[in-house]
């Protein structure tokens, strides 16, 4: 009886994610129809949208994982802006080398999801408050270091951002050279990344606990698992997935500044409800955020490539996508009710 | 059950479909009319223009200007990209460009840094990128082309030679001078705060204090309040934009005193804007130095001379004028160079858009 309604549970999710893959394949078609001679057919295009948006993906595996606990984060943004700050300043101000970096942009993401964490589960503080304090506090911990731009000019990190991974792939140019396809590092760690949580998520006792604390706080904990050290580990989790989103992000931009990824937490939010997450907890998936992430990217990347519509259109449009997400969530969920 | 079920999804990817479709139909629709264009000429100039956003007059004026300059009559496609102030935003936008194969990418950064990576890729794509406005700073001058913006220190030394001139025709014994700053660090704030302070260094001023307004009305305003209970002779105000100059007669005028010509003190400003120069006309700001945002020009000379296989300096300033109340002075000489000062009419104000 168990299975069976397990499996009931997990055919309204899989509906949903059924319709963003299909929603992003046809979004995609569609781009490369209608801009071919634009070269949005070209297979680089399609992997610039994993170039561009690597620490966003990783920040939004993060999110999905709070968010699953019926948490969220709305501090991811900030953390980034610190990260990309904290290791620009030491490194170009203070000669600390790319490696120490590295280390403190992970040390900065632990000890938000730590404090954070602690916070939620065992003071049974508001996720959404604890956050937010946790987002004032990183954008005015950056302001403090610094409110000047750093350039990051360590040669280690640049060869690091600048390393291209060059792919068997390719297209010619206009005038008939042959542009092999590349991707960055970052996007082989964020894919890895992905791969790693979708396995936690889905076969270890960590993961099936925070399904099942989201789903249903009470009955979890009556099942003897532990609710508030495994709230702490989601967090502790997601900080450092923001940290690592947040370096990252850096190896992207190359520099350190107080405005950096202002409402990137919403494009992680936003990027996980799409890919089925469900704001209430207990659902969602990892690898639907992949495609919620691609969604993000492929509208902005649509848009600029049109070239005369506002880029304002980005927001509305995925503002449209959310609200028809969370109609389709709420109407399988009702389904599930009636049952 | 299961009947229901189904026929939800099938509503749903039914409408997912309409949705989507629509969105395609009008992009297609769009594209039509784009490769009309590239058919009807075949030497059409692809330009990707990633601009900052649309914070201010100034910006607006400053797309404006591409976007008229590089319109289609002339011969030019124009992609244009809003950033809505990001960084990030801007990299997305300009790796899509080097897809597009543009011609040339224009790029008026959020930021001064982190550009190393994405300029790199235009320059292994062969596309020749064109800067305007903020400078970057990266590690390579050749990952750019050419850079277009104003030269801030000149438009100090304009204004401060002005006001050498304008104190020698009013018979002005001394100079007693405060600085309020703009955001500092900004270019324009370096420049214009050099060219003050090497100026009351050669005339003999008194500069009585400097301190940041950071660009803005009410900042300006805080800072001129302060400065008047500091000091009671101070006769001169150097505000280094318009938003400033607009806060410091605020706090003049509230302390009793009197801006203009005939009054206590002179207010000097710089931008020129459409309501900074309602004020120069008015006399409560007495120069108005002009910040100009018109950089489409200059940037389409650059690539023309990029199209005829030329090398265009590397560094091009777009010109400025300088606008008084009054024709006390009629032209100033900075670096052995005359420019001739404007006198503010209404003419002067209605030509002025932003």
């Amino acid at each position: 009886m168990n299975r069976f309604k397990n499996k009931k549970k997990l055919n309204g999710s899989s509906y949903l994610l059924i319709i963003t893959i299909l929603l992003f394949i046809f979004m995609y078609v569609a781009g490369m129809a209608a801009f071919s001679d634009k070269g949005f057919a070209k297979p680089q295009m399609f992997l610039n949208l994993f170039i561009s948006n690597a620490g966003l993906l990783v920040i939004a595996m993060g999110q999905t994982i709070v968010m699953i606990t019926a948490g969220i984060d709305i501090s991811v943004g900030s953390v980034t802006a610190l990260v990309c700050m904290v290791i620009a300043n030491q490194m170009e101000n203070h000669g600390a080398n790319a490696y120490a970096a590295v280390a403190m942009a992970l040390g900065i993401g632990l000890a938000f999801g730590l404090v954070q964490g602690f916070l939620v589960a065992y003071l049974d503080i508001q996720p959404f408050i604890v956050t937010l304090a946790g987002m004032f506090f990183g954008r005015g911990m950056t302001s403090m270091i610094s409110t000047e731009m750093i350039s990051i000019k360590n040669e280690t990190f640049l060869k690091w951002a600048n390393y291209k991974i060059y792919l068997p792939i390719g297209s010619y140019s206009k005038r008939g050279n042959f542009l092999p396809a590349y991707i960055y590092p970052t996007v082989v760690i964020a894919l890895v990344v992905l791969v790693i949580i979708i396995i936690v998520m889905k076969y270890t006792k960590f993961g099936r606990s925070v399904y099942a604390i989201g789903g249903n706080s009470q009955s979890a904990m009556m099942m003897g698992l532990n609710v508030r050290k495994t709230k702490l580990k989601a967090y502790l989790l997601d900080g450092f997935l923001a940290g690592l989103g947040g370096f990252l992000f850096c190896l992207n931009s190359c520099s350190g500044f107080v405005e950096q990824a202002k409402g990137l937490e919403m494009d992680a939010i936003s990027s996980a409800v799409i890919g089925g997450t469900l704001l209430s907890g207990g659902v969602g998936a990892p690898f639907g955020t992949l495609f919620g992430v691609l969604i993000k990217g492929t509208i902005s990347s649509l848009i600029t490539t049109q070239g005369t519509l506002s880029s304002w259109w980005v927001r509305i449009t995925l503002s449209a996508l959310l609200c028809f997400f969370i109609v389709l969530q709420s109407i399988f969920a009702g389904m599930k009710k009636k049952k | 059950m299961k009947k229901k079920l189904l026929s939800a999804f099938m509503c749903v990817a039914m409408s997912a479909a309409l949705l989507a479709g629509c969105g395609g139909k009008d992009q297609s629709a769009d594209a039509g009319t784009d490769n009309g264009g590239n058919e009807g000429g075949s030497d059409v100039i692809t330009i990707g223009f990633s601009q900052v956003g649309a914070e201010s007059d100034w910006r607006t004026a400053n797309s404006e200007s591409m976007k008229s300059t590089f319109s289609k009559d002339n011969g030019y496609d124009l992609i244009f990209d809003d950033a809505q102030q990001k960084q990030e935003n801007q990299i997305t936008a300009i790796r899509n460009f080097i897809q597009q194969e543009v011609d040339y990418i224009v790029l008026a950064p959020v930021t001064e840094t982190g550009w190393d990576t994405v300029l790199q890729e235009a320059k292994d794509a062969d596309i020749p990128v064109i800067i305007v406005d903020r400078m970057v700073d990266v590690s390579d001058d050749d990952l750019f082309t050419a850079w277009v913006g104003s030269d801030f220190e000149l438009e100090g030394k304009k204004a401060c030679a002005w006001l050498n001139a304008y104190a020698e025709a009013k018979g002005m014994k001394e100079v007693n001078i405060v600085d309020i700053q703009g955001t500092i660090g900004a270019s324009a704030q370096i420049g214009r705060t050099k060219g003050l302070e090497d100026a009351a260094k050669e005339y003999g001023w008194n500069l009585l204090a400097s301190q940041s307004g950071e660009f803005t009305q009410a900042k300006g305003q805080e800072v001129m309040e302060s400065m008047l209970k500091q000091y009671d002779n101070i006769n001169v105000v150097y505000c280094e934009n318009d938003n400033e100059a607009f806060g410091a007669i605020d706090a003049i005028e509230a302390a009793g005193k009197t801006v203009g010509p005939d009054g206590d003190i002179l207010v000097m400003s710089f931008d020129s804007t459409n309501a900074g120069l309602t004020d120069t006309l008015s006399g409560k700001i007495i120069l108005d130095t002009e910040c100009n945002p018109l950089h489409g020009p200059r940037v389409e000379e650059i690539i023309k001379k990029l199209e005829a296989g030329e090398t265009p300096d590397k560094l091009a300033y777009v010109d400025e004028e300088i606008f008084a109340h009054g024709a006390d002075v009629a032209s100033v000489t900075v670096d052995g160079k005359d420019y001739a000062v404007t006198e503010v009419t209404e003419d002067v104000i209605s030509q002025r858009a932003y």
